[in-house]
């Protein structure tokens, strides 16, 4: 781990404008549930459509996407990785840095609006079991999207496909989807810890836990290859 | 004494070859590395700073291999041409993040220090995209200096810089290199060049066209008649004696001086002297026209 590569990289995300994209959805869970709470509905019709279709499944994903691609895929974009490259850095110093800046931006702007949605809700044990989802979440998710920056062009794109048609499509199709699928995996855990009746986890908290830590080790050991022998292309792209 | 040696080093994109088949050592002092554009010269740094693979042969750095081995940055600064810098941050900020990323004992006295040599102290407190295109410029040979490298490979450093700044970066060069460092700098413009160094590596579609001082590349030529421009006494009858000499292949007489072209270069500088004193004739100067570094590299594009 560096100090300098992780205070450079979360200097460089908090000050672009990309970093207010993340603002809206939070915004719109806490609203949500306030919405549900202010209804006068029993928490058990509204509260698993907001905590686990939204927020576990929406914006933990698409934020793990949006800090988890630009924390080295922007650096790449603009050329500015040549600086990181020319320095006598282990590779998976900067990947390893870089991840970790990743996760903690992704649980703290999906941890805190969860868990406030959830004590607005009244529900303190939701509000613990959400944030660890959120925290093991962000690590898989960041992990895998990381690498996928260093893969392709597009990580964004491939992001989304994975979100959208594997997590989202394909799991409800094939039940053994399921087992790959990191918002199962963060569900699985928050409701291991919440055991509250707005979460819906499917599969056991072993497995989540086992293939969650395999994608952060093929995310990250991936990742670091790759950079490894990252070969810099003209001017021309 | 560190120095950069390419051995058989090609490098292919697809189909299209950017490096073919490239010798060469670069040693301490100026080194220009000469090519019009797309000559594949920002490709051979690339491969030099080991951000690039060789498809075949191999690049190394005083020794060490350049590419996946990052210990190799130790020893070697690059200013690449795309001007790329973390417009969000001042150049102190920049120049000492680099040196903490080089681990360097002391960070800040380093950071003076570079941004000292560069003299950006003035600005060093402004954000980097308030700068001009100069500044930036030496902001990045700043953060490429912050750790004393014995090799500094620069991309096109003169690009879009005034004539001050210019006159300002080849002094720096100048400096650095009697120090005893290598440095390597790319450029198309030949001005440029033949201002800074004698020394140049000539890169013509991916191949080394030339290597080595090019007066010296020059006089190698000897395909190509050399031309002189000869004052003396008396002109027209040193005309006249020239011509009658084996390695004089022509003379004519333009506005007060004898151009000369001679064939051998070596057999026409050695009887020049003798021939004017035999005929009693007074020489007041002799110039090599075209011994400039635009007639050796247009000799060297068209062949």
């Amino acid at each position: 781990m560096n100090t300098t590569v992780m205070a450079l990289t979360t200097r460089a995300l908090l000050g672009r404008r990309r970093i207010l994209l993340l603002l809206p959805m939070p915004l719109v869970l806490i609203g949500l549930t306030l919405i549900g709470v202010t209804s006068g509905s029993g928490s058990d019709g509204w509260g698993p459509l907001v905590f686990g279709g939204l927020g576990l499944a929406v914006v933990l994903p698409l934020t793990a996407l949006i800090v988890g691609s630009s924390v080295l895929g922007l650096e790449i974009d603009d050329g500015t990785i040549t600086h990181l490259l020319t320095k006598p850095l282990p590779r998976s110093e900067i990947v390893l840095s870089k991840l970790c800046v990743a996760w903690l931006v992704t649980t703290v702007a999906v941890g805190v609006p969860l868990a406030i949605s959830a004590l607005i809700a009244g529900s303190p044990a939701l509000a613990a079991g959400l944030v660890a989802g959120a925290l093991l979440g962000s690590l898989a998710y960041t992990a895998l999207f990381l690498a996928l920056s260093l893969i392709t062009k597009r990580p964004v794109a491939v992001g989304l496909v994975y979100i959208m048609l594997w997590e989202n499509l394909l799991v409800g199709f094939v039940d053994g989807a399921k087992v790959f699928s990191v918002q199962q995996h963060a569900t699985t855990f928050a409701n291991t810890i919440a055991k509250s009746p707005m979460l819906n986890d499917t599969v056991p908290v072993v497995t989540a836990m086992i293939i969650a830590a395999v994608f952060v080790a093929v995310g990250t050991v991936g990742a670091t290859l790759r950079l490894r022998s990252f070969a810099l292309t003209g001017e021309a792209t | 004494m560190t120095s950069v040696e390419l051995t058989e080093v090609s490098r292919w994109y697809g189909n299209v070859v950017a490096v073919n088949d490239v010798t060469l050592t670069v040693g301490p002092g100026l080194t220009g590395l000469l090519g019009p554009n797309g000559a594949g010269k920002t490709t051979v740094l690339h491969l030099m700073a080991g951000l690039l693979a060789p498809s075949q042969g191999k690049v190394t750095v005083g020794d060490q291999s350049a590419w996946r081995n990052p210990e190799m940055y130790r020893q070697l600064g690059l200013v690449t041409e795309r001007e790329s810098v973390p417009g969000f941050l001042t150049a102190r900020e920049f120049v000492l993040a680099s040196a903490k990323l080089h681990k360097l004992p002391d960070p800040e006295a380093a950071t003076r220090r570079a941004l000292g040599i560069v003299e950006m102290e003035a600005a060093q407190d402004r954000e980097i995209s308030t700068y001009s295109k100069g500044m930036r410029q030496r902001t990045r040979v700043a953060a490429a200096l912050v750790h004393d490298p014995k090799v500094l490979l620069l991309d096109e450093p003169f690009n879009g810089m005034d004539p001050r700044q210019r006159m300002h970066m080849m002094d720096l060069l100048h400096r650095m290199a009697d120090e005893g460092r290598t440095i390597l700098f790319s450029s198309h413009i030949l001005e440029e060049v033949e201002q800074l160094s004698g020394t140049v590596q000539v890169i013509v579609s991916g191949r080394l066209a030339a290597s080595g001082d090019y007066r010296h590349i020059r006089r190698l030529m000897t395909n190509r008649p050399h031309v002189f421009t000869i004052s003396s006494s008396d002109d027209r009858r040193l005309a006249t004696v020239l011509i009658g000499q084996e390695s004089v292949s022509g003379v004519s007489m333009t506005d007060g001086s004898l151009q000369v072209h001679a064939s051998d270069y070596g057999t026409f500088t050695r009887a020049l002297a003798k021939l004017a004193r035999t005929s009693d004739i007074r020489l007041t100067s002799i110039l090599p026209a075209d011994e400039s570094l635009e007639k050796v590299f247009s000799y060297l594009v068209a062949t």
